[in-house]
């Protein structure tokens, strides 16, 4: 369990984390989202103690990080910059880390094995490749074997296979009932593996709500039927609530029915379906609107039209 | 794919001082500087000290002369020396900083302290060990070398020099570990190396930047006493002593040289710069952001 509350950093002038307050549940992966810039890796820090807040509080398990007796085994983390010794080898990295807590060479050992890194184990960190990087970070991470996982960017960097790994991991930890707190600046990647969001702009709150709910609010779903016979499944599908729209012949927007509803009626009325989509865009829709304000370095939609 | 196995480690995971020391000792061990820094300051250390007894005493015994303390001279690789040692305290800390393995460091021990204290303790231990055998061989090696030559004047059991007359029996320059001063100055040398190491951590923490921390110790100890030049005499004599250099190696010396401390004074002093840094480093790191 994470929480925060209130939480502030100021730099000088400028507010980086904006009087933040939000709740990290154990059992589930939740997502923080928010552009670059949005204070997502300031308040890791924070939640770290590795900064110190000018106000408010971060507690883990119900207290601050810099309290707990055995952090490593409370708290994993893999922070975005990387946070090893380009001269030393991996295996020495995670033994030095593991010494502080008197975690033994076989932990360290299954660590290497688990994300794959047994082999290059030896060698010098520096000379890793940016996945080979974040699997070392996820090790480090998964050194103490702890309850709270909180990653910056998992997936940055790595390659298909490496981000499904992640993905796989991410969601196995959260099932094993551990709090996995995940950063990402991609709303499809969290739309993948969260079933939470804490979604951040310019520091500030924007939403804290479930997958399934943020989707609900951007408009709720919608099917992209493709029919020879659009006109009568038109009419077949106007109902309350239901909207129906259509851009092209034969193309029809249905939001408002899942497409195991638009399928069922068509079947019904005996027509036959040339194309039955999901359309998976609205999440990244919300997104877009939640932090079209918040977005620190963005184009102005003015320049991009002209 | 691979499952997350749910092992059951060691009971009382737990930060322990000992333990952040140990993985302090770990870090320093496992970097492939660490010990090219060491043998710059065994070959520095041992090949000068012996090259400038050789160079000295051929010169000596040509004049019939003993102008200097044949124990500073042995160890007179060491003012080189603590280059290489100062830039591996700096490194110890700066290190971590430029790569970012800091954020890693206090995330497993987010009270600090242990760090701190844990890196203190290990880089004092190993470079005290490790130059204090060098100025042993250094100084062996230098007064075995020096006894091959001979000179009129012998040396005074209290001053360490002796102007006596020039004719009558010579004497080998050489001095041996009994000689009054020179074990001390043989340890004095390890303390001084062990000072300038600690003296680059301190720094090194409080500027948390390799070339600042760097540009700080040697200019502390080395450009120091070179402004103190432009000082009036009479306060010059009260001031230089006083620096951390000529402080620091006051340890290293058996002739009780007019201008500097008496050896415990000197490293005493030397041992508060030392203190100040540390000290001064350790409020930065527990203050701010890493």
């Amino acid at each position: 369990m994470i929480e925060a509350a209130g939480l502030t950093k100021r730099y000088g002038d400028k507010v980086a984390v904006d009087d933040l307050s939000f709740l990290v549940q154990p059992g589930i992966v939740t997502g923080f989202l928010g552009p670059n810039g949005a204070g997502k890796s300031t308040t890791m820090r924070l939640l770290l103690g590795l900064d110190r807040a000018s106000a408010g509080t971060a507690h883990i398990n119900g207290r601050p990080y810099r309290q707990l007796k055995a952090p490593l085994s409370e708290v994993g983390a893999l922070l975005e910059a990387r946070a090893v010794h380009t001269g030393r080898s991996a295996r020495s990295h995670l033994l030095a880390l593991a010494a502080t807590h008197g975690i033994g060479r076989r932990r360290v050992d299954a660590v290497l094995e688990l994300v794959g890194l047994s082999h290059v184990a030896g060698k010098r960190a520096g000379g890793f490749s940016l996945g080979m990087g974040q699997r070392l970070g996820i090790a480090s991470a998964l050194l103490g074997d702890p309850h709270t996982l909180i990653l910056d960017e998992p997936v940055n960097g790595l390659d298909p296979e490496g981000i499904l790994w992640i993905r796989n991991l991410l969601r196995s930890l959260a099932a094993e009932g551990r709090t996995v707190f995940v950063s990402s600046h991609l709303m499809s990647e969290m739309a993948l593996t969260a079933t939470h969001l804490i979604v951040v702009g310019q520091g500030r709150l924007i939403a804290d709500a479930s997958v399934a709910e943020l989707t609900a609010a951007a408009g709720g779903r919608t099917v992209r039927v493709r029919t020879e016979e659009a006109r009568r499944l038109h009419d077949l599908l106007a109902a309350d609530g239901v909207s129906v729209s259509s851009t092209e012949r034969d193309l029809l927007m249905v939001s408002g029915l899942s497409s195991a509803e638009v399928g069922r009626v068509a079947a019904q009325a005996g027509i036959a379906l040339i194309e039955l989509t999901p359309q998976q865009v609205s999440l990244e829709d919300a997104f877009m609107e939640l932090t079209r304000d918040a977005v620190e370095f963005g184009t102005p939609l003015q320049e991009l039209a002209s | 794919m691979t499952t997350v196995t749910v092992e059951t480690p060691a009971p009382v995971l737990q930060v322990t001082q000992a333990r952040a020391a140990k993985s302090e000792w770990i870090k320093l061990r496992s970097l492939r500087s660490t010990w090219w820094s060491i043998l710059i300051v065994l070959l520095i250390s041992i090949g000068l000290g012996i090259l400038f007894s050789d160079l000295r005493g051929r010169d000596m015994a040509q004049h019939g002369v003993l102008v200097t303390d044949p124990t500073q001279l042995s160890l007179r690789g060491f003012y080189l020396a603590q280059l290489a040692v100062g830039v591996l305290g700096v490194l110890l800390i700066t290190g971590e900083y430029s790569t970012g393995m800091i954020r890693a460091s206090l995330s497993a021990v987010p009270t600090r302290l242990p760090v701190w204290a844990g890196k203190i303790v290990v880089l004092a231990m190993f470079i005290f060990v490790i130059t204090l055998a060098a100025a042993f061989v250094a100084f062996l090696g230098g007064q075995a070398v020096l006894s091959h030559y001979h000179a009129t004047l012998v040396l005074s059991p209290k001053s360490g020099l002796l102007v006596g007359p020039l004719s009558g029996p010579t004497h080998a320059l050489g001095v041996s570990l009994s000689h009054p001063g020179s074990l001390r100055a043989v340890f004095g040398a390890a303390l001084y190396m062990t000072g300038v190491a600690l003296l680059g951590l301190g720094c090194g923490f409080m500027l948390r930047n390799t070339g600042a921390a760097i540009a700080t110790v040697f200019g502390l100890l080395l450009v120091l006493p070179l402004l103190a030049q432009a000082l009036p005499n009479s306060m010059q004599q009260h001031v230089t002593k006083f620096l951390p250099l000529l402080a620091g190696t006051a340890g290293m010396i058996t002739t009780g040289g007019t201008n500097q401390l008496s050896p415990w004074t000197g490293l005493g002093v030397f041992g508060l710069y030392v203190a100040a840094a540390l000290g001064i480093g350790l409020v930065v790191l527990r203050r701010r952001d890493a």
